[in-house]
């Protein structure tokens, strides 16, 4: 079996229970079991998930350098978009 | 004498987890891709930690300050008494997948009667190692099924690895004296009740894997008593060479 050949997946681990899945990185593998397990060996030996995600890499669909500034720059002057106006209650946790 | 058959029953548990141990780290960096070769690693790692376990407590009953390391690096091959599946060469990858398979559905079913044992030591030992034997297993069966179904050559490869190691496949139900006597002090577990259902799980995995059971086939015994196939000599001398070598050496 070539690597060449070998599919890749990303890999997103949730890191516990009710917390948003993180980019962890890659593997290959030739179908969804094998990526799962390629997945578990290389990125939650050590404990860290209670959940994975693998996504076949080519199925993800990614903004490209170029759409850079029409994309993200338009932000910069919209100071209003930013919640820094509001005082945060002591109260509130967990923020 | 009872606590002599409970150090042996428990060194030749440690000798299987060790042998495998030490065959499936002779995949490092050799695999197929990466991820598998890190996969390998870690089962490697797996069973080695299941030896340390059984050796470390096989050294206790013994005494006379006999550490695990003296029972895993200066016995010789007649002194070893795992079982012959486990010390069989990796061969190709078809081979020590289906080596695997076979070896990963006999440990579920003998570590779950394990969990039962009178022995604490063996009762906890089994506990801890039946949840990476899950996972074992369903790394090597999902090979033999994809290598079963895949091409005509990784086919064609899985099968002669199935009808060449099926011949060591009867020597796991066996019992001997000691299996016996641990069985009738409900320490040890009995290995001959565990076939049916072992048939049961492997006949499962081939179906959907498209691949035969072989039948009627001369059954080879042996490595509970210390007589083992030629490879476990060639397997040991790399193991123990630094022991040897330069004896009681640490770093």
């Amino acid at each position: 079996m070539s690597e060449k050949k070998i599919p890749a997946w990303e890999v997103f681990i949730q890191p516990k229970t009710g917390a948003s899945f993180q980019h962890a990185g890659n593997v290959h593998a030739t179908d969804k079991e094998m990526a799962l397990q390629n997945a578990r060996e290389l990125y939650t030996r050590r404990q860290e998930g209670t959940c994975i995600w693998v996504v076949k890499t080519e199925n993800i669909v990614s903004s490209s350098p170029e759409d850079q500034a029409s994309f993200f720059d338009p932000a910069d002057d919209k100071v209003y978009r930013y919640p820094a106006f509001f005082k945060v209650s002591k109260k509130a946790k967990g923020l | 004498m009872a606590k002599d058959s409970l150090y042996k029953y428990v060194l030749a548990l440690g000798d299987d987890a060790l042998i495998l141990g030490q065959r499936l780290s002779q995949w490092a960096y050799r695999a197929p891709f990466l991820e598998e070769d890190i996969a390998l690693s870690n089962i490697s790692l797996d069973m080695f930690g299941r030896a340390n376990l059984l050796l470390e407590y096989a050294a206790t009953l013994k005494g006379n300050g006999i550490t695990a390391d003296d029972l895993a690096f200066k016995r010789n091959e007649r002194q070893f008494t795992n079982r012959i599946l486990f010390e069989r060469p990796n061969g190709n990858f078809a081979d020590t997948m289906v080596r695997q398979f076979f070896l990963d559905a006999f440990y579920k079913l003998f570590l779950q009667k394990l969990t039962g044992s009178k022995d604490e030591q063996l009762s906890a030992i089994a506990q801890k190692s039946i949840k990476e034997t899950a996972y074992h297993f369903r790394h090597s069966s999902k090979w033999v099924i994809r290598l079963g179904v895949g091409t005509a050559e990784s086919h064609t490869k899985v099968q002669s690895a199935i009808d060449n190691l099926w011949m060591f496949t009867n020597e796991l139900f066996e019992m001997n004296e000691i299996d016996n006597e641990m069985l009738q002090q409900k320490i040890g577990v009995d290995c001959s009740s565990l076939k049916q259902e072992w048939i049961k799980i492997i006949d499962e995995v081939l179906a959907e894997a498209t691949l035969k059971r072989p039948e009627n086939i001369h059954m080879t015994t042996g490595g509970r008593e210390g007589i083992h196939t030629e490879h476990l000599g060639h397997l040991l001398s790399d193991m123990q060479y630094l022991q040897r070598a330069y004896p009681d050496a640490k770093w």
